[in-house]
């Protein structure tokens, strides 16, 4: 079982397969030729634009502040980083150690923040979507959209009782607070993706352990969540993302210096001058790179995850 | 009566936790929101009387509010309009099979996967306001390529500014409307088009009689999203300009309020915010609903 986008191309879609056999003239093979030759023209164009701010992270993360110059801002590094400095100074190396420090200890804090939270949302979510997809109690209907409308509504509408209730409970600032929101606000999608997921599943497989007189949650168990990993691994990555990048609960409900990667890339960004641009971009290529590298590795399944936004997915 | 029980019990049982949960941290908080709304909860000092709609009063009669709106108001129309068009575009382009097609999609949404702190980072050197000599970003392209003209403050001015907070926005979810888009092409059965061309259809008519009509649900999904998240736009404009004048809007406003403690004030703004969102929301949901109970 696997999940599907809905972007796999379908067999017989080509252009090829709609033109072939049938008489052409070479006036409009020219065309289709040329207005070809443009489409690519313009999605490389398209392409160079989209990757023209990475090309802008890495270049100026590279470049010590004292060959930091407008006139030469797009342009490659004067002196690459393994050159010799000026003077003696500073090279592309040092924004990069200094990103590090200012940020590593909160991606490590970030790491244990965002691996629970993924977790725990999505086995709940899983449970929940397996009792919406397959029990029709009365009122299914309305259960579903109640918990679906908290993955729509804007957080800044619960935001000023729930900053309220941190402070008068004495809740830390720190990512445990977090921990706990971030599993409460991603249980909507999460339930959604596994219904949707769990309607896909033969009926019959489930019935069968009924009739075995197994219970729900036996079934749940021992059949139902073995078929799970596809559906796990779309939760896991979708809430790992978005607890990864989240800002929004970071500033209201941590501080700087016990909250996630976020708040310390935008503390580091923020002291940022046209000199020392450099190690507020490396610090954005490292806050990204786990992000990144889940986008490049399981891309299939966060487009998975991205889709089901839609709600019909 | 037992049977009932037995039938339906246990499921509740699974499901009754997050029920419980999301009762009382969505609909709970919500309510106190607006019951904070309706105090004179101004201050740190707790002592509360019941005012009505003051603070709502209030909110509309300040001029900084209505230009906070009004930046939203020009935010989210060059935000939908570009992810829409890019969107439905790079679909377009891709749909008719082109060679390294996983390669642009992939590009095209990898954006989405980075967080709009981080993009923020990059996006402030690009629309930096600087201009002439002293000029880097995108106005340094302007001028290397001799349209000076082109250069400009961006978000540093109270008026338009708001439209090139819209740039970043784009380029980070325009990709994920061409991936719905996508998914809408792919969704068109390949007869419909080979019946419209047998029946001599030009490819315009078969544009606007067979794909268009076959798109407008994606079309709507993906208009509804990215409105939702336009009106909720916070974090870019943190990263990029912090919580300014020029670049003010309701949600960080908010974020002003509660951080000076007027607990009155944000809760207002939050519930101004939360109507916005559902009167795009709840018609969509209620109609996603109905659309999976007719299918069955």
């Amino acid at each position: 079982m696997s999940v599907s986008t809905g972007l796999e191309k379908k067999p017989g879609s080509t252009e090829t397969s709609r033109t072939s056999g049938m008489p052409q003239q070479s006036s409009i093979r020219v065309r289709a030729g040329l207005s070809r030759t443009a489409k690519y023209v313009l999605l490389v164009l398209f392409l160079i634009i989209v990757l023209m701010p990475v090309y802008v992270l890495i270049v100026t993360s590279l470049k010590p502040p004292q060959d930091v110059n407008p006139a030469t801002s797009w342009g490659l590094p004067v002196r690459w980083p393994w050159e010799p400095a000026f003077e003696g100074g500073p090279t592309g190396f040092d924004n990069w150690a200094l990103a590090w420090n200012a940020l590593s200890a909160s991606i490590g804090r970030t790491f244990l923040l965002a691996i629970p939270a993924a977790l725990i949302a999505s086995f709940l979510g899983a449970m929940n979507g397996f009792v919406l997809a397959r029990w029709r109690f009365p009122y299914a209907d309305v259960v579903f959209t109640f918990i679906l409308f908290g993955m729509f509504i804007p957080y800044q509408a619960i935001m000023t009782p729930l900053v309220q209730m941190k402070t008068s409970l004495g809740l830390p600032s720190d990512v445990s607070t977090l921990l706990v929101v971030h599993v409460i606000y991603g249980l909507p999608i999460c339930t959604l993706i596994f219904r949707n997921y769990y309607a896909g599943i033969p009926h019959e497989l489930m019935e069968a352990a009924r009739m075995d007189g197994s219970g729900m949650l036996r079934t749940f168990r021992s059949i139902v969540l073995p078929l799970s990993l596809p559906g796990f691994v779309v939760t896991i990555i979708w809430q790992f993302t978005s607890a990864w990048n989240d800002f929004l609960f970071a500033l209201f409900l941590s501080n700087q210096n016990e909250g996630p990667v976020s708040l310390a890339l935008n503390n580091l960004a923020q002291g940022a001058q046209l000199a020392n641009y450099g190690a507020a971009m490396a610090g954005a290529l490292l806050a990204s790179l786990p992000t990144l590298v889940v986008y490049i590795v399981l891309g299939k399944y966060f487009i998975g995850g991205l889709m089901s936004g839609s709600v019909k997915s | 009566m037992k049977k009932g029980y037995k039938n339906w019990g246990p499921p509740l049982l699974l499901i009754a936790p997050t029920i419980v949960v999301l009762g009382i941290f969505v609909y709970g908080l919500i309510g106190a929101n607006i019951s904070v709304s309706l105090s004179n909860r101004n201050s740190l000092v707790p002592a509360t009387e019941f005012v009505g709609l003051d603070n709502y009063f209030a909110l509309f009669a300040e001029e900084r509010f209505i230009h906070s709106l009004q930046n939203l108001g020009v935010f989210t129309v060059f935000f939908i309009g570009g992810t829409m068009i890019f969107g439905f575009l790079w679909a377009w382009m891709l749909d008719k099979g082109v060679t390294a097609e996983g390669v642009f999609r992939s590009v095209f949404l990898f954006p989405m996967a980075i967080s709009f702190v981080a993009s923020g980072v990059v996006w402030r050197w690009l629309l930096n306001s600087a201009e002439g000599d002293r000029a880097s970003g995108l106005n340094r392209v302007f001028e290397n390529l001799g349209l000076d003209f082109l250069q400009n403050s961006w978000w540093n001015e109270p008026g338009w500014g708001m439209a090139a907070i819209a740039l970043p926005a784009i380029w980070q979810l325009a990709g994920y409307v061409m991936a719905l888009f996508l998914s809408g092409f792919r969704g068109i059965p390949e007869e419909l088009r080979e019946a419209a061309r047998m029946d001599g259809a030009t490819e315009w008519k078969l544009y606007r009689y067979v794909i268009f009509p076959q798109l407008s649900p994606v079309a709507l999904s993906a208009l509804i999203i990215v409105g939702h998240m336009s009106l909720k736009v916070f974090d870019l404009i943190m990263a990029i300009t912090k919580s300014i004048y020029q670049t003010e809007v309701p949600a960080t406003y908010l974020w002003v309020a509660l951080t000076s403690n007027d607990y009155a004030k944000s809760a207002t703004i939050a519930t101004i915010l939360l109507l916005f969102v559902a009167v795009v929301i709840v018609p969509y949901l209620i109609y996603t609903a109905r659309a999976e109970k007719r299918q069955g």
